[in-house]
């Protein structure tokens, strides 16, 4: 089948005052329809970056430079105007990082759901608020809490309603970045519980984005793995959790304890080899560290549906 | 709740400073300004009102605090003392005929610049880098280093003296008698644009640089970011979602604004003679009427703390974050 | 989000003291100002009224209020700016009322702001009662209606330009002790604050050592706002004819132009000079403000040209 979505040698570069940082480069990936991609990679490494491109969400500085978006075959990046705004939500939505922070405080959650309504369905403010109320009873919170302000529900409840906000128009893809990092284990469980029924219900794939190697093993079917804005390994995620083939991806799941299995003596992400002009993650830091991205090799596909980045001179370890 | 009451304590703090203020600076001041303001009027008050005088002004052999606390009744059942420039006329009544003027002046002013400034001050940030956000802010900057007093004899040589559209002084003609007539209204009305014109002037900018500052930063806050990606309009996002959080600073700004104004207009006034509260302090001061003059004071004090307990309400209705805590 | 910056900082540098961070970015401060357009204008401005100030005694040498011409006279060749109505010459009352102006005027933000820094910080610093209760204090202040405040200290006190100054200073330090209070604060939250508690510094020193060389852009922004608040604070003062009127000043300078009704006659270039200077001051140290937050806070800037 087609992918729903497919990115494509991407780059996005953050210019200001002149210097120029690369926030992500050559990343290319496909999602297939109902599956679950991972993003993983330290805070900072690009991911979000990738997220708000597919959205057509970077402001300057921020701007993409080089590849190309396509959602079920329609070049996103050539979307403009009242075409953008239609596309936005009913074809790809967005679950943010902090759900405190992605409700507006001063309106209340029944304004912010019916928004959606109003806006692509063009229905009646009565009508966008029943609407709104099935969402809620959906994701199992009370529809009289319509009425409640974001300050007055709990940081589970917050990020269930934007869940609910995210499935409202039945979109084909879900991005969720680090959807549960704010909250405590127990409802990062819940949560993740809500967002696998849902997906089983509705049928969306998802674009899922963390640093927190555990989940990302938990929920994704394939993983790409993030580092200085390129996509150093791309593999199924059990062949990834098996046996991690880039030094990164080693010291990145050797940083979070599995949920299950035997003990194992955690690492830190800089434990890997360190020489003075190398992080031991690629083969040479450049003199003003400006742009690693460069020193990374590209992906090669070392097994079917497997990548890894990798130099031609051979292994790097 | 809890937060109103607070604040109403506070304000109650606020004005009990000034009274206690009033209460200090004629008895602790050097160079005994009493005396000589008796001096001055000797003449033409009765023994027994020089004798209340100088009960209210510390010429008394009583204790401090018992004339504190005769002071402090006084003040709180209205007696604020006998205008001295306007004898035997009370303080409060002199006051009563004139602070209509100065809160028509005010408010006028007020009124206009908060909504202009904030208007542009959004229209500046939804432009980002475009003529208002770059040329404006500038320009309003330089415009505000003028002092208030010099642009306001500056309008009025230009728009009074040289091209003659308004008229120089006073809140009306002299041959009309106030009323709600139309005659009356339009004369009170021409008098009043060049002194409310200049307050605008000065403080519109630093309206529009508030909330163009502050809706700079709620754009950057994720629910807009969120509200983009929910694919609503431009402007729906503008005013729905960024201006009307931006714009909670904002009614904070107008309690403080107020307090600016109506201080601010004493200066307006006294280069318009425009008949208001500001002018006769002034006045006061130049004829060492001191209980006019400590009469004035705690009652623009008074004002303004009730204008910004009015605002308190208003933002609790505003934000219901504040609502809880 | 910068996916490489991070990686680039991650060698085992130690963090410097923060003493030392201090100074380096008070340093970057100053180097910023001097490239930036607003700053670098404003500053040659302050220089230019700064040496006319001081030059006045050559510049326009004897008595400025001296008559020494027919009054009301236009701009000419002998009277560059014209003469007052008493019949003084305006260019050495405008000269002259430079001094006055511009030393009331920093002294007024100098003290005022020192006054709020030492407010701002132990509220900050000592935290709980003491910041109740100077909190509370610099709120009244706030609150009380400024000018009316500022005529009745005045109407009480002997005049004369100390009193100006003090009077100033009341009605002047609140808003900057507020400001100055929750910049400290969050300073004071901050780890190397804490450390340096725990390693025996005095409060005093932490407040100045510590914490005051952190917030060095904060304090630069008000003090410039108390003296643009000084200055033109004095003027209305001097205007309403509440200072020492046998001082010469731009204040003063403008309440004779009032009261020998310049205005009503016509004679602008009596009150054009010293208002037009007070602006341009005002205004130079407006540019050296907003150029600060511009480089504070980069958001600010407008999106195309760089301060």
């Amino acid at each position: 089948m087609d992918p729903v979505l497919e990115v494509r040698n991407l780059r996005v570069e953050y210019r200001s005052d002149g210097r120029t940082v690369v926030g992500a480069d050559r990343v290319s990936f496909a999602i297939g329809p109902g599956e679950i991609f991972g993003l993983a990679g330290e805070s900072g490494c690009g991911k979000s970056t990738i997220a708000n491109a597919v959205m057509r969400l970077l402001k300057p500085p921020a701007q993409i430079t080089a590849g190309d978006i396509r959602f079920q075959g329609r070049d996103v990046l050539a979307l403009a105007g009242g075409e953008l705004r239609a596309f936005r939500w009913r074809q790809i939505a967005m679950v943010f990082q902090s759900a405190m922070n992605s409700l507006n405080p001063v309106l209340t959650i029944g304004e912010q759901i019916g928004d959606i309504f109003t806006t692509h369905e063009k229905l009646s403010r009565r009508a966008a608020r029943d609407r709104a109320g099935e969402l809620l009873e959906l994701v199992g919170i009370d529809p009289e809490r319509l009425k409640a302000y974001p300050h007055q529900l709990s940081g589970g409840m917050r990020q269930r309603v934007v869940i609910a906000m995210a499935v409202a128009l039945h979109p084909r893809l879900l991005i969720m970045d680090e959807p549960t990092t704010a909250l405590d284990v127990v409802v990062q469980q819940e949560i993740m519980a809500q967002i696998r029924d849902l997906q089983r219900e509705l049928g969306f794939s998802i674009l899922f984005i963390t640093h927190d190697m555990s989940l990302m093993v938990e929920l994704s079917q394939r993983i790409g793995v993030m580092y200085g804005g390129r996509i150093v390994e791309l593999a199924a995620a059990d062949d990834l959790f098996a046996k991690p083939l880039h030094p990164y991806s080693e010291a990145l799941m050797n940083a979070f304890p599995p949920l299950t299995g035997p003990r194992r003596e955690l690492t830190g992400l800089f434990d890997a080899p360190r020489t003075t002009d190398s992080c031991g993650f690629h083969i040479r830091c450049p003199p003003d560290r400006s742009d690693c991205s460069m020193n990374i090799p590209d992906l090669r596909e070392v097994a079917p549906g497997r990548w890894v980045a990798r130099s031609t001179e051979g292994d790097l370890r | 709740m809890r937060l109103i009451l607070r604040n109403l304590g506070f304000y109650l703090v606020a004005f009990w400073a000034s009274i206690t203020l009033n209460f200090l600076l004629p008895r602790f001041m050097p160079g005994d300004p009493v005396s000589r303001m008796f001096a001055q009027s000797q003449g033409a008050m009765q023994p027994e009102q020089i004798a209340q005088m100088s009960k209210l002004f510390g010429l008394d052999d009583r204790p401090l605090w018992e004339q504190y606390v005769t002071y402090v009744k006084s003040v709180f059942t209205g007696d604020l003392g006998i205008s001295i420039s306007r004898f035997p006329t009370p303080v409060t009544e002199v006051i009563g005929a004139q602070i209509g003027w100065t809160l028509l002046l005010g408010t006028t002013a007020l009124i206009i610049a908060a909504l202009l400034g904030n208007l542009l001050g959004i229209v500046a940030a939804s432009r980002r880098g475009g003529l208002l956000d770059s040329a404006f802010p500038p320009l309003l900057i330089f415009v505000g280093s003028f002092p208030y007093f010099w642009l306001a004899m500056g309008a009025l040589y230009l728009f009074g003296v040289s091209l003659g559209w308004f008229p120089l002084r006073h809140a009306y003609d002299a041959g009309l008698t106030p009323g709600l007539n139309a005659e009356f209204l339009a004369n009170a009305g021409t008098h009043l644009v060049l002194p409310a014109l200049t307050i605008v002037a000065v403080t519109v900018g630093s309206w529009m640089l508030g909330m163009r500052n502050s809706m700079i930063a709620t754009a950057a806050e994720d629910y807009i970011t969120m509200a983009e990606a929910k694919g609503l309009s431009p402007s729906r996002i503008m005013f729905r979602y960024a201006a009307r959080n931006a714009l909670l600073p904002s009614v904070t700004n107008i309690g403080m604004g107020l307090g600016f104004v109506v201080g601010g207009a004493l200066l307006t006034e006294v280069v318009f003679a425009y008949p208001g509260i500001g002018f006769q302090l002034l006045a006061a001061v130049q004829r060492l009427d001191y209980p006019l003059m400590q009469g004035i004071f705690l009652t623009i004090t008074a004002a303004v703390l009730l204008a910004n307990f009015l605002i308190d309400i208003v933002y609790v209705r505003l934000d219901p974050r504040v609502r809880v805590r | 989000m910068t996916a490489v910056d991070t990686t680039g900082t991650t060698s085992t540098v130690a963090a410097p003291a923060p003493g030392v961070r201090g100074q380096t970015r008070r340093h970057g401060l100053a180097r910023q100002l001097l490239s930036s357009r607003k700053a670098l204008s404003g500053l040659c401005l302050l220089a230019v009224f700064a040496l006319l100030a001081l030059l006045a005694p050559v510049l326009a040498p004897g008595d400025p209020s001296l008559i020494n011409s027919s009054g009301s006279q236009g701009p000419s060749g002998a009277h560059w700016l014209g003469s007052t109505t008493k019949g003084q010459d305006v260019l050495a009352l405008t000269l002259w009322g430079a001094r006055s102006s511009m030393l009331v005027g920093f002294t007024v933000g100098i003290v005022a702001t020192g006054v709020a820094l030492f407010v701002g910080l132990a509220a900050a610093y000592f935290g709980r009662l003491m910041d109740d209760a100077l909190t509370l204090v610099t709120n009244i202040f706030l609150l009380l209606p400024g000018l009316p405040l500022l005529v009745i200290l005045a109407a009480f006190l002997p005049p004369g330009t100390a009193t100006v100054v003090l009077v100033l200073v009341i009605t002047g330090w609140a808003g900057s002790a507020r400001v100055l209070r929750a910049q400290a604060r969050s300073i004071r939250g901050k780890d190397f604050v804490a450390a340096a508690a725990v390693t025996g510094e005095r409060p005093l020193g932490i407040m100045f050592r510590e914490i005051l060389p952190n917030m060095a852009s904060v304090v630069m922004t008000t003090l410039l706002g108390c003296v643009v608040f000084g200055i033109t604070s004095q003027a209305a003062l001097e205007f309403l004819g509440l200072g020492d009127t046998s001082v010469v000043s731009w204040g003063t300078n403008l309440y004779w132009a009032s009261s020998d009704g310049a205005l009503m006659t016509g004679a602008w270039w009596i009150f054009v000079p010293s208002g037009l200077c007070i602006a341009l001051v005002a205004f130079a140290l407006a540019l050296v403000n907003y150029a600060v937050d511009e480089i504070t806070n980069p958001r600010l800037r407008s999106a195309q040209r760089k301060g």
